[in-house]
């Protein structure tokens, strides 16, 4: 009976940063990333506005009627996420992409990992990240 | 016969949204690094940062008897597409575009580079009205080729 009445319920917050990339695997040729990754791979770099937006799970506490104080959320995004990435040059600034190639899909999982031990354990969260206003992945799927 | 509501000296203005993405930073090289820093604070930082770029380009004209165009909008896009978003998207505009070499890469210059190439592309009789350029959702700026 007390179980059916802990609602789950999902909550959203929404960042973003601005920031330089390219697409590059060291251990091809030129030729190759030019044919994989085309216009990505430009040596001199291009960039997105990187939209966030990070999903959590959980349940309605009674105490505070909050899944989590969405203040404190935004706080944890923007020291842990946004002073780390925005304005930057993923590839060039940043430790977390020297040895991973900086795909929508690497930047998601890497921002998860991030903050997923600032996260309650009875929480589950999900990263969505937008590059361009149409192309966006989540993780975990 | 067009209907009698529709007469040849109705003025239309149709917009075209572009994108693309690119690379850049806001540096003045008379400056040091500190004034520089001092002055763009982040988007001074030497090793780039980016946006996605919206572009809207508004033409001015009577639509025509025949098409009931202004001027048609996929032949806009296209020229759009030849003389702007080929020579931005997926580059480093402080680096490799032309018309922004020598000159501060805000985006409030980026908009009037834009419309000194894109005016002679356009043919006759398609009359540039403004252009609106997007760097982020919260940031854009436009420009009616005026002076002053």
């Amino acid at each position: 009976m007390e179980k059916e009445d802990k609602k789950k319920v999902a909550v959203y917050r929404k960042e973003s940063f601005n920031a330089a990339h390219r697409l590059y695997n060291p251990t091809w040729s030129n030729e190759e990333n030019d044919a994989i990754f085309g216009k990505c791979n430009n040596p001199n770099y291009h960039g997105h506005n990187y939209d966030l937006i990070v999903k959590l799970v959980g349940e309605v506490q009674a105490e505070t009627g909050f899944v989590m104080d969405m203040k404190v959320l935004s706080d944890l995004i923007q020291k842990e996420i946004i002073e780390r990435f925005d304005h930057r040059n993923l590839n060039e600034d940043c430790a977390e992409f020297k040895n991973t190639n900086p795909t929508a899909e690497n930047i998601a999982i890497v921002i998860y990992n991030i903050l997923q031990p600032h996260i309650p354990a009875t929480i589950d969260m999900q990263v969505r990240l937008y590059e361009t206003p149409r192309n966006f992945v989540d993780y975990p799927a | 016969m067009p209907p009698p509501l529709i007469r040849a000296k109705n003025m239309v203005y149709i917009t075209r949204i572009e994108h693309f993405n690119a690379a850049h930073k806001l540096y003045n090289p008379e400056w040091s690094k500190e004034k520089n820093e001092e002055v763009f604070g982040k988007c001074a930082n030497e090793n780039w940062h980016g946006h996605n770029f919206e572009l809207f380009v508004t033409i001015k004209g009577n639509p025509s008897a025949d098409t009931g165009f202004v001027f048609d909008a996929k032949k806009l896009s296209t020229i759009i597409k030849e003389n702007v978003i080929d020579i931005l998207d997926h580059k480093n505009m402080n680096v490799e575009v032309e018309f922004m070499q020598g000159k501060i890469c805000s985006i409030e210059n980026l908009i009037i580079g834009i419309w000194n190439v894109l005016c002679p592309a356009l043919p006759q009789g398609v009359v540039l009205h403004a252009l609106k350029l997007y760097e982020t959702p919260k940031i854009y700026v436009e420009y009616f080729g005026e002076e002053n």
